[in-house]
């Protein structure tokens, strides 16, 4: 590869990049991470591939990222020149063949696409590229804008810029779309003091959880005695329901990779780790490439840009241990250890890594970085709210239609998350709660529905802002079986280092299943309650400090739940086994006696076409009787 | 010197004190479980625990490793703190029901019992307070013994759970567990410890059985002292 | 003994690998076990001693992180996720109908060595719950009543 070390140097590549953002031949773009391939993306690519070469067509194929609509993908874009780049959801490989007609044809007749995207903002150039020259065909116009969709409409795209538009495993196109722009500033023309000085202006906060300021965590750093120290990218996302990071290492690994370069500058750092999830084998791919391909062109390594500035990346991979998404448990298990943290009394940016100062970062919130500097801390600064500045990506998942992931201005009202972007909720049921904050984190009652998405906001209301994990849940949702979910979670995965937490957090995680199995006592949410701030002042981690939110927040927004799984033995939602009975509907059920051969307690019975009945002694509660009836006609009371 | 203030006391100390040792210096007592002055400290055990106050924010921290800082407010007794304590014990009364260290301390600070949790009936008398560990890291230099699992799985343990070859069966895990979780039997022969028995050596001088072999072959290997001149006890050298 | 031998030298030629760096022990690890399915105890202590590393510090480690099995997996590595997306879409009587089809509790392997149970922490394919990751593959919207005829494909791929 082409070393790269000066601006021009920059610009040369990009146009190469431009050349296949907006190529003169027709395109076709694949979604293809992770989310996109479990869709069936693979499949889909392939019969493109086949399809491509069965009429030797002059396509180029390539693959992406997300563009966050998991509910609508496989998602294939096609791109010609001069016309809006078409979207097209729910691809098939049987598909293929119409929309290769299609393209050939010049019609939408068969398959229409969901949005048309007429021109790239891109958001670090502060330009916009257009697509389409002159008016929008006439074919197309029945076709809405990408932004005037509602899943669109009120995101903006910052940490997520090029997620789903750009092929991850092509430096060019990322430095097409303003990449390495930032860093080159920063290596050639600011002093690391004014890159720390921007990063405080511009009000970034941590997004994996703590919500600390950025800058002033590098200042620390900066100040912190040594001549050895480290940066580290966080990419340990655990909480349950939220990925918005790998997203992010998947779809676009150059933005972590830029902004590390430009924190390790600023910090006086030579080395960096990015510490990823075992379970996200495509991070790491993606990961691995990008670094050897920046390391190729010089962006890592030495004398980077010409300056005396050297900077090299390693990757060190998660082995399943959620407790290392906390930063001194990551140190420990980056220096071959088990993950377990210590107390933070002497802070990491002073005493990190193998005992050095080091700064450890959200895969969000470096992502971010470049475009900070790129556009200026004051413009960042404007996005969002005072105190929650610039955008937060969020994973919408649960029971909500859009799930997907997308990015928003903070202080936006969780309303227009849940109803606008996500489309409500399925089925016609009731919004009951949202989750945020994963298992550190609490539930915000649909009463809140109001509330501005931001760190205060969240925090007032019980929750946190967490890491973006957002899970909806309607009326069938059971909060009392929520928080056992997540204590059960939390004991499963503490450290078992200290007291609080390994034996704390099992004991609350037995009191809740005794709630749900109809063995609550009287007295025992009260018990939870004195536990829970016990734990949380006296755990020597966040993990167990947070441990006992969901269980707190719950008991805060539907304490009656408890009550009447207490009181009543009763389960108010249809979901703790122990609690309900599942009845067959006499007028609705016509005796096909799918049912009874379905059941593996064989505990249902009745004549032939007459309706037929549970015996409840016998009745495991797996619920396969409910969803093998096509009538509807076994409900849970 | 740091000066700060222990439950409305002032008091100063050098800086990089530990909070324990300067209440403790002061006659103000903080019980401890995992705090051993002959290895490095975890804060693992959380009985420690006391509320830091700096300015406006109050935090609880564990004092075996919390260094003092000057004008901070230390509070060891306050309702807080003891909630905490109080729950740490509940929690160890059940883990370790038959600990009378545990039973002992819990009824010194008025602690029962908490009937809602059902007592463990394996995890014997381990508290997970490292000592043994670390002693057999830091001080005896062979990591027999560690750490498997975690969360309430974690128990201390020879890897795989059989005989460790590297053990020199020198007891110091035992001398050192505060519960007295470790067993070791010793008869004039032989020691057992950890599932492994060991030969002991008799003196060449008074003829008494007074170390495991290993461990004399061990401290031999260590220190480059020949095993001849070892292979006499403390009374007769 | 001819299998023990290959065993070290493999477990040698994978430390190597890594630079006999300390910090290392992850990752030699997750190799050795991409390697074997499982770790076996004679890699290990391959491993302690080419790192010089406590072999109770490696079986520390080794027992600490989810991904690592001292015991030899099945031919086909089956994934419940239980995401909290997965779980309020009803997760668990995925996990238990599977536990009763293959006849084992979670964490187990089949006697027949075709199947390892297990729960995952959040597979991240939230907009497909629930679903359920075997051999690699992802199972979406997954229901009880697929289950049979899945498990009998795997099988019959043997």
């Amino acid at each position: 590869m082409k070393k790269i070390s000066t601006l021009d140097d920059l610009k040369k590549t990009g146009d190469k990049g431009l050349k296949s953002l907006f190529p003169s031949s027709v395109k076709i773009v694949v979604g293809m991470a992770t989310s996109g391939i479990a869709s069936g993306a693979g499949e889909v690519y392939e019969a493109l591939i086949a399809e491509i070469k069965k009429r030797k067509l002059p396509y180029v194929l390539t693959k992406t990222g997300s563009m966050g609509m998991d509910f609508i993908e496989p998602l294939v874009d096609v791109i010609e020149k001069n016309k809006p780049r078409l979207s097209y959801g729910k691809m098939t490989a049987d598909k293929v063949p119409q929309l290769i007609d299609q393209i050939v044809k010049g019609t939408i007749d068969k398959i229409k696409p969901i949005y048309r995207v007429d021109e790239e903002d891109i958001i670090a150039k502060r330009e916009k590229k257009q697509y389409l020259k002159g008016a929008v065909p006439e074919y197309l116009r029945e076709i809405p804008a990408m932004y005037d969709i509602p899943f669109y409409e009120k995101q903006v795209k910052i940490a997520t810029r090029n997620c789903g538009i750009i092929d991850p495993e092509n430096i060019e196109e990322y430095i097409a779309r303003g990449g390495y722009l930032a860093a080159q500033k920063a290596l050639t023309s600011l002093s690391p003091a004014a890159i720390v000085d921007d990063v405080i202006k511009s009000g970034l906060k941590g997004r994996g959880g703590g919500g600390f300021p950025t800058g002033v965590k590098w200042q620390s750093c900066v100040a912190a005695k040594g001549d050895i120290k480290y940066v580290i990218c966080n990419g340990d996302e655990g909480d349950p329901g939220a990925y918005m990071d790998r997203s992010v290492m998947e779809g676009d690994p150059h933005s972590v990779i830029e902004g590390m370069i430009i924190g390790a500058y600023a910090i006086g750092a030579q080395e960096g780790y990015i510490y990823v999830r075992n379970e996200y084998p495509l991070a790491v791919a993606n990961l691995t490439k990008a670094i050897s391909d920046a390391r190729s062109c010089g962006l890592l390594g030495k004398n980077i840009f010409g300056t005396n500035f050297n900077f090299d990346i390693k990757i060190g991979k998660g082995a399943g241990a959620f407790v290392c998404g906390e930063s001194t448990a990551l140190m420990a298990s980056l220096e071959g250890k088990a993950g377990e943290p210590r107390a933070k009394y002497v802070h990491t940016v002073e005493h990190g890594l193998w005992d050095r100062p080091t700064n450890l970062n959200n895969v969000e919130t470096w992502a971010n970085v470049p475009v900070i500097l790129a556009r200026s801390g004051k413009w960042f600064s404007e996005i969002g709210v005072p105190h929650s500045t610039g955008t937060k990506v969020f994973s919408l998942v649960g029971k909500i239609n859009n799930i997907g992931l997308v990015e928003v201005p903070m202080g936006i009202p969780l309303k227009d998350i849940i109803y606008d972007i996500g489309g409500g909720i399925p089925g016609g049921k009731k919004f009951k709660a949202v989750q945020t904050g994963g298992p550190s984190g609490g539930c915000i009652p649909a009463k809140m529905i109001d509330l501005s998405v931001d760190f205060d906001a969240l925090w007032e209301a019980g929750s946190m802002m967490g890491s973006g994990g957002m899970i909806v849940m309607d009326e069938k949702t059971c909060m009392v079986d929520l928080a056992r979910y997540f204590i059960e979670f939390l004991a499963a995965e503490s450290c078992g280092k200290c007291t609080p937490c390994r034996e704390g957090v099992r004991r609350m995680n037995d009191i809740l299943h005794d709630i749900c199995d109809g063995r609550g006592k009287v007295g025992d949410v009260e018990m939870l309650e004195s536990m829970a701030k016990g734990i949380a002042d006296g755990s020597l981690c966040a993990l167990g400090g947070s441990a006992p939110n969901p269980v707190l927040s719950t008991i805060k927004y539907f304490r009656e739940e408890y009550d009447a799984h207490i009181n009543h033995k009763h389960c108010p939602a249809g979901v703790c086994r122990a609690l309900i009975r599942y009845e067959i509907a006499a007028k609705k059920c016509t005796g096909c006696g799918v049912c009874a051969k379905k059941c593996p307690s064989e505990c249902i019975s009745g004549e032939k076409k007459k309706a037929h009945k549970i015996n409840q002694k016998k009745c495991i509660k797996c619920g396969i009787c409910m969803e093998s009836c096509k009538f509807n006609a076994i409900t849970v009371e | 010197m740091v000066n700060f203030i222990i439950d409305g006391k002032k008091i100063s100390a050098a800086k990089g004190t530990m909070v324990l040792e300067a209440a403790r210096a002061n006659g103000i007592d903080i019980p401890t479980l995992c705090a051993h002055e002959a290895v490095s400290r975890s804060g693992a055990c959380r009985l420690c625990v006391v509320e830091a106050k700096k300015g406006k924010r109050a935090k609880i921290v564990t004092s075996c490793l919390y260094p003092v800082e000057e004008g901070i407010i230390i509070e060891t007794k306050n309702e807080r703190v003891l909630n905490v304590r109080r729950l740490v014990l509940q929690l160890l009364l059940a883990r370790c029901p038959e600990s009378d260290v545990i039973r002992d301390l819990a009824a010194q600070l008025g602690v029962a019992p908490q009937p809602r949790f059902a007592a463990d009936k394996d995890k014997s008398k381990c508290i997970l307070c490292r000592s043994c560990v670390r002693v057999c890291e830091e001080i005896v230099g062979v990591s027999a013994i560690g750490f498997s699992c975690r969360g309430a799985d974690k128990a201390v343990s020879t890897p795989f759970n059989e005989d460790s070859a590297v053990c020199i069966g020198c007891g110091a895990c035992a001398f050192i567990c505060p519960t007295g979780h470790i067993e070791m039997e010793t008869t004039e022969e032989t020691r057992k410890i950890w599932g492994r028995t060991f030969k002991m050596k008799a003196c060449d001088v008074c003829g008494r059985y007074f170390a495991p072999e290993d461990q004399l072959k061990y401290i031999s290997k260590k220190t480059g002292v020949p095993l001849k001149e070892l292979a006499v006890c403390t009374n007769c050298r | 003994m001819k299998k023990a031998t290959t065993t070290e030298a493999k477990t040698k030629e994978i430390v190597k690998k890594h630079g006999r760096d300390k910090s290392g022990l992850i990752a030699i690890l997750q190799d050795i076990q991409e390697e074997y399915n499982y770790l076996p105890k004679e890699a290990l202590s391959v491993v302690g001693e080419q790192l010089e590393v406590p072999i109770s510090r490696i079986y520390e480690v080794a027992t600490f992180y989810n991904t690592f099995s001292l015991n030899p997996r099945g031919r086909y590595l089956v994934e419940v996720c239980a995401g909290t997306a997965c779980h309020v879409q009803g997760a668990f009587n995925l996990k238990d109908r599977l536990q009763r089809d293959l006849e084992i509790e979670c964490g187990q392997t089949t006697k027949d060595n075709m199947f390892t149970l297990e729960e995952v922490r959040c597979l991240g394919c939230c907009s497909l719950a629930p679903v359920v990751r075997i051999g690699g593959n992802i199972h979406p919207y997954l229901t009880q009543n697929e289950i049979p005829g899945i498990l009998r494909n795997y099988r019959k791929q043997g």
